[in-house]
């Protein structure tokens, strides 16, 4: 008990320590250039509690609880040999990681509006639907992406060659695109690999390609976030041609 | 008091089916046990009672002072002729910091430093990597003020520099490709996206002439792009200064 006290006590300054910059950046900002007192000074400084004891608490548990079961179940599929059924857990993994992220629901719903500022859409009931099927065209994309990393993880194949044909794809597809779309489009990418996403899919990543004997983690194991943060993009932009 | 359950019942369900899913797997279809199974729940615990301490406190403290500096850094008072780019200097100096802030505190960022210095037996440095990742997400969030600012088109941007990507690839030593292509992804995350989001949509809203729905978006997308270049650029610079040295 006394141990893990300690080892609390440990992630906590390692966390305060995480948190300086954003404290410094904002008080030098707002003293030094604004010449302004901090609004609110209780709830900031109640929130920025918080926010450090989550950290705490997140990292933690991503130690104990994420980055284990990531590599249990890398490691039980390389076992077991069943790539049809690691293939579906891959989309499964990413789709619903995907579909319940709070930034991507709040991103779609941002589009919808910037649709319906462009004319696309007219009535309140396509808004929703609009941002709805936005919202599944992403996570349909991260399930894929996914799906192509383990794919790249089991053949052996580079990374670069998957990531310019990415880039590829994402120029036609800006040239194609309605205008409006591609800002959205664009941050789209960064939008969909969250917090828990993230250590999962790297914990996976490095798992299978340290179960596999002929791969290498640091070379293999890594590249699944690019690509989930690339095929997005094109989705998003496709979905506003077809539109 | 309704908002802070209502907190812990979203990250709960953001939760939920990852972890659906990876038991839905491990013990249904491939018929294997979860060792340390009781570590491995108070784990997830942690996650979801973590996660929701960060996002009510970003939401406290971190969000709305960004949104009213954002607005105050864009104001007439600071800004003294609106129609040069380089009066705006204060906005891309607030942009790099912020953005080098928020990313230093990413918990995304530290798992895959984690794994990184996990696999490559230390040599990738945890600090390192994090500090390059986050100088280059400040060198984009700059650009991408300067471009909201000018009102260059977004494309342009983001073609530049998928070719400069390209060019860094084909002279970086291999092993480190992944990496720094994941690196871009990983950037934007929970702390920095609300940040950013706040601080395009309050320059494109201040600046006659932009409109913030159409411009206010592609600033995540510098963010993501330029810590690929900077890992890159890093590596780079560490093999070449190797190689000067003979007897190592």
């Amino acid at each position: 008990m006394n141990k893990s006290l300690y080892q609390f006590a440990n992630n906590l300054v390692d966390s305060a320590k995480d948190l300086a910059p954003i404290v410094l950046v904002v008080a030098f900002f707002q003293i030094v250039v604004l010449q302004q007192p901090i609004p609110n000074i209780d709830n900031i400084i109640i929130g920025t509690g918080s926010v450090l004891i989550g950290l705490t608490l997140f990292m933690h548990g991503l130690k104990l609880g994420l980055f284990p079961i990531g590599e249990v179940l890398a490691f039980s599929f390389v076992k077991k040999g069943s790539i049809a059924w690691l293939l579906i857990f891959s989309f499964a993994l990413g789709f619903g990681a995907t579909i319940a992220e709070p930034d991507l629901i709040v991103m779609a719903n941002e589009a919808a509006k910037v649709a319906q500022f462009g004319g696309i859409i007219t009535s309140d009931t396509q808004l929703t639907q609009y941002a709805q099927t936005l919202r599944y065209t992403v996570a349909i994309a991260v399930g894929l992406s996914v799906v192509i990393g383990v794919i790249k993880i089991l053949k052996g194949w580079a990374i670069q060659y998957l990531i310019i044909g990415g880039y590829v794809l994402v120029m036609i597809s800006t040239l194609l695109a309605p205008d409006f779309i591609i800002g959205i489009a664009y941050d789209a990418g960064g939008v969909t690999t969250g917090p828990i996403t993230v250590p999962l899919l790297t914990a996976l990543g490095v798992g299978l390609s340290s179960s596999i004997r002929a791969r290498n983690p640091l070379i293999d194991g890594f590249g699944m976030i690019a690509i989930a943060s690339l095929l997005p993009i094109v989705a998003i932009m496709i979905f506003g041609i077809v539109q | 008091m309704t908002s802070l359950i209502q907190h812990f019942v979203q990250t709960f369900w953001a939760v939920v089916p990852i972890v659906v899913i990876l038991f839905v797997f491990q013990v249904g279809i491939l018929k294997q046990k979860i060792p340390h199974l009781k570590r491995i729940i108070i784990g997830f615990i942690l996650v979801w009672l973590g996660l929701t301490f960060l996002i009510i406190g970003l939401e406290k403290a971190l969000f709305p002072l960004g949104k009213i500096m954002a607005t105050q850094l864009t104001s007439s008072d600071l800004v003294s002729n609106s129609l040069d780019w380089y009066s705006y200097y204060w906005v891309y100096i607030f942009a790099g910091c912020i953005g080098f802030a928020t990313t230093i505190a990413e918990p995304s960022l530290l798992a895959v430093a984690i794994k990184a210095n996990q696999v490559s037996g230390g040599f990738i440095k945890i600090k390192a990597l994090r500090i390059t990742v986050a100088i280059g997400v400040a060198i984009g969030i700059a650009l991408g003020s300067f471009r909201i600012v000018t009102g260059l088109p977004l494309h342009y941007f983001i073609i530049g520099g998928y070719i400069l990507v390209l060019i860094q690839t084909y002279f970086s030593p291999k092993s480190i490709v992944a990496l720094a292509y994941d690196a871009g992804g990983v950037t934007t995350s929970i702390v920095t996206v609300p940040i950013i989001a706040a601080l395009g949509l309050g320059l494109s809203s201040a600046i006659d002439g932009r409109n913030p729905l159409t411009d206010g978006f592609g600033l995540i997308a510098f963010a993501s792009l330029f810590p690929i270049m900077s890992v890159l650029a890093y590596v780079q610079i560490i093999h070449l200064s190797n190689h000067d040295k003979p007897n190592q």
